[in-house]
């Protein structure tokens, strides 16, 4: 192979060479390990490549503002779509399952629990559908220059992040509109979102990694996300589907598993930093069944779980194929 | 610069070292194989389902080996020229270089990263000229205050009319792009710079701008591939040329001498 056993810097030598050589012979692999060559598109170390990417914040940031600034410059309203794509949304699923369906039965305030469940849920999901494409769509980006690439899936973060934070200003409109008194608990809701935002970035960036090399996937996505979203409890509440004699509460391994997904805990988690009737209504029936309702501690708990394995698998994920992006 | 020691050589044996100059690209007996998809097959849903079924490749893909076994060495401040017809893999190599094709066998070692500027002119398209500079600065690692002194010279250097840096980049013709391309990447000092045919769509100011600023990146220490069919371009720019056909080394050397073989092959 290419590699040489000798990886001695310029004129170091390693033991038992004769002399000072005049390198008759020898192959241009060893050549080029003389003077220190390197094959060309290795990946960096874990540790250096961490730096780079720190160093390229900025670019990080720049980057996120201009895909933010050029997605709706087709639009004649422009920005103001990043306001009326979540508003549009809500008030398409409370047509349809708050007034046709009637999903809402046993949820006290159903608009802002929908809302709440919409607008995060979302969050999460225009990260998976935007970090799949996000080496795609950049591969001139990615072969003109040289950065590291995992940039790219966290300005896609940075992009879904400022967009929730406008989508946020409509929530809480709504929200002091049916009259939720501000709590404490709404600071909680802070964290909350900083935990999904590191869960976003890890699935973003195991996202972009698979879409990178079977463009299949974002044929696939939007599937399997309206699959989750039915999944998460966005639109009806997942806890009271689960009350006892439930069809749900029959198969008690897949009530286990709807709960524990990262959607669900991030959603209820919201949604109970936020709507107070709605944190009353789960504390009582935490208190009344309480084999079957999860506790808020353990929502916790899975947040930060999800939060850290997917941050730091994900990257990970995206890491050990650093060099093979924009390849072909 | 004294260059033609050993040279002008015919490539056939064994790559000839300088051990007075330091090597910063060494290109170790290349091959590079690709497939290509795409184009062909029936293109539709029933064929494509069969096709998954007998778990054979995808349509029509085909693989075609583009660099044959290629060695050199390229030194510290040299400006290489490839030359060739078309489709004899310069583009290919420029690639390989960069990291972006990976090698089917040997290897390419370089110092540094690669940097390859290509024809496709946009950076973001989407993006006004003003934002891709920007941009184009914070990747290639610089801070917003090193970003904000080279703008000025980056806009001066791409030299585009009145106004066009507020306007997105897709709306720029192919010379502008190339230009402003050019431009940005040119702003940082790279270990090796390889330019493919980006210069092709300059006019003939930016040509003159080009050959200099080439020259100054010469002197930082680094190496500038440079792919061109204008061979007087090359010829400028550059002080030694690599002719390949059919992605094997034809000639290497002085470009005055190779040029001339070249067209008198190839001008008939």
């Amino acid at each position: 192979m290419s590699h040489p056993e000798r990886l001695g810097s310029p004129g170091g030598e390693s033991v038992g060479t004769i002399a000072e050589p005049p390198h008759v012979n020898e192959s241009l692999s060893d050549y080029a390990a003389r003077y220190g060559l390197r094959q060309s598109a290795a990946r960096p170390p874990l540790r250096k490549y961490l730096q780079q990417v720190w160093a390229r914040r900025n670019f990080i940031w720049a980057f996120a503002s201009a895909k933010n600034i050029s997605m709706y410059t087709d639009s004649r309203l422009g920005q103001l779509w990043q306001l009326l794509t979540p508003l549009l949304n809500a008030a398409v699923y409370y047509l349809i399952f708050g007034l046709l369906l009637n999903t809402s039965r046993g949820i006290k305030d159903f608009i802002p629990f929908l809302v709440t469940g919409v607008f995060l849920f979302g969050f999460t999901q225009r990260s998976v559908t935007s970090g799949a494409k996000s080496v795609g769509d950049n591969l001139s980006l990615i072969r003109a220059l040289h950065f590291p690439r995992a940039t790219l899936p966290l300005a896609i973060a940075v992009v879904e992040l400022q967009q929730l934070l406008l989508s946020l200003v409509v929530l809480f409109a709504i929200i002091m509109a049916w009259g939720e008194p501000i709590t404490f608990n709404m600071v909680l809701f802070i964290p909350v979102v900083a935990l999904q935002l590191m869960f976003n970035v890890g699935i973003s960036m195991v996202m972009a990694r698979l879409g990178a090399f079977n463009r299949d996937i974002t044929q696939l996505l939007p599937f399997i996300m309206r699959t989750w979203l039915y999944m998460s409890g966005v639109i009806f509440s997942l806890p009271v589907m689960m009350k006892p004699g439930s069809k749900l509460d029959r198969y008690p391994v897949i009530a286990r598993l709807l709960e524990a997904n990262p959607a669900h805990v991030y959603v209820e988690l919201s949604r109970n930093m936020l709507l107070g009737e709605y944190r009353e209504s789960m504390r009582e029936q935490v208190a009344l069944h309480k084999a079957t309702t999860m506790p808020m501690s353990q929502l916790w708990l899975y947040a930060i779980v999800w939060a850290v394995v997917m941050l730091v698998g994900g990257f990970m994920f995206f890491y050990r194929a650093e060099e093979r992006y924009g390849r072909g | 610069m004294a260059v033609a020691d050993t040279r002008p050589r015919k490539a056939l044996d064994a790559v000839e070292l300088d051990p007075r100059r330091e090597p910063i690209v060494v290109v170790d007996d290349l091959h590079i194989v690709y497939r290509v998809y795409g184009a062909g097959g029936k293109g539709n849903a029933a064929s494509a389902f069969s096709r998954v079924l007998r778990r054979k490749h995808r349509p029509t893909m085909t693989e075609v080996h583009a660099i044959k076994g290629l060695s050199f060495v390229a030194y510290r401040g040299e400006a290489v020229g490839i030359i060739g017809t078309n489709g004899s893999g310069k583009s290919t190599l420029l690639k390989a270089i960069a990291g972006l094709l990976p090698p089917h066998r040997g290897g390419v070692y370089t110092d540094g990263q690669p940097s390859l500027l290509g024809v496709n002119a946009a950076l973001m398209k989407d993006l006004t000229g003003e934002r891709n500079i920007v941009l184009g600065c914070l990747a290639m690692g610089m801070s917003p205050a090193e970003t904000r002194a080279k703008y000025k010279e980056i806009v001066d250097f791409a030299g585009l009319k009145e106004g066009f840096i507020q306007y997105p980049m897709r709306t720029y013709s192919s010379g502008m792009g190339a230009r402003l391309r050019f431009a940005i990447a040119a702003a940082k000092t790279h270990d090796v710079l390889l330019i493919d045919e980006a210069l092709a769509t300059g006019d003939a100011k930016f040509k003159v701008k080009s050959k200099r600023r080439i020259e100054e990146l010469r002197k930082e220490a680094g190496a500038v591939f440079l792919v061109a069919h204008q061979l007087d371009v090359v010829k400028e720019t550059c002080d030694r040329v690599i002719w390949i056909d059919e992605g094997r080394m034809h000639m290497d050397g002085d470009p005055e001498e190779v040029i001339a073989a070249y067209v008198e092959t190839t001008g008939k």
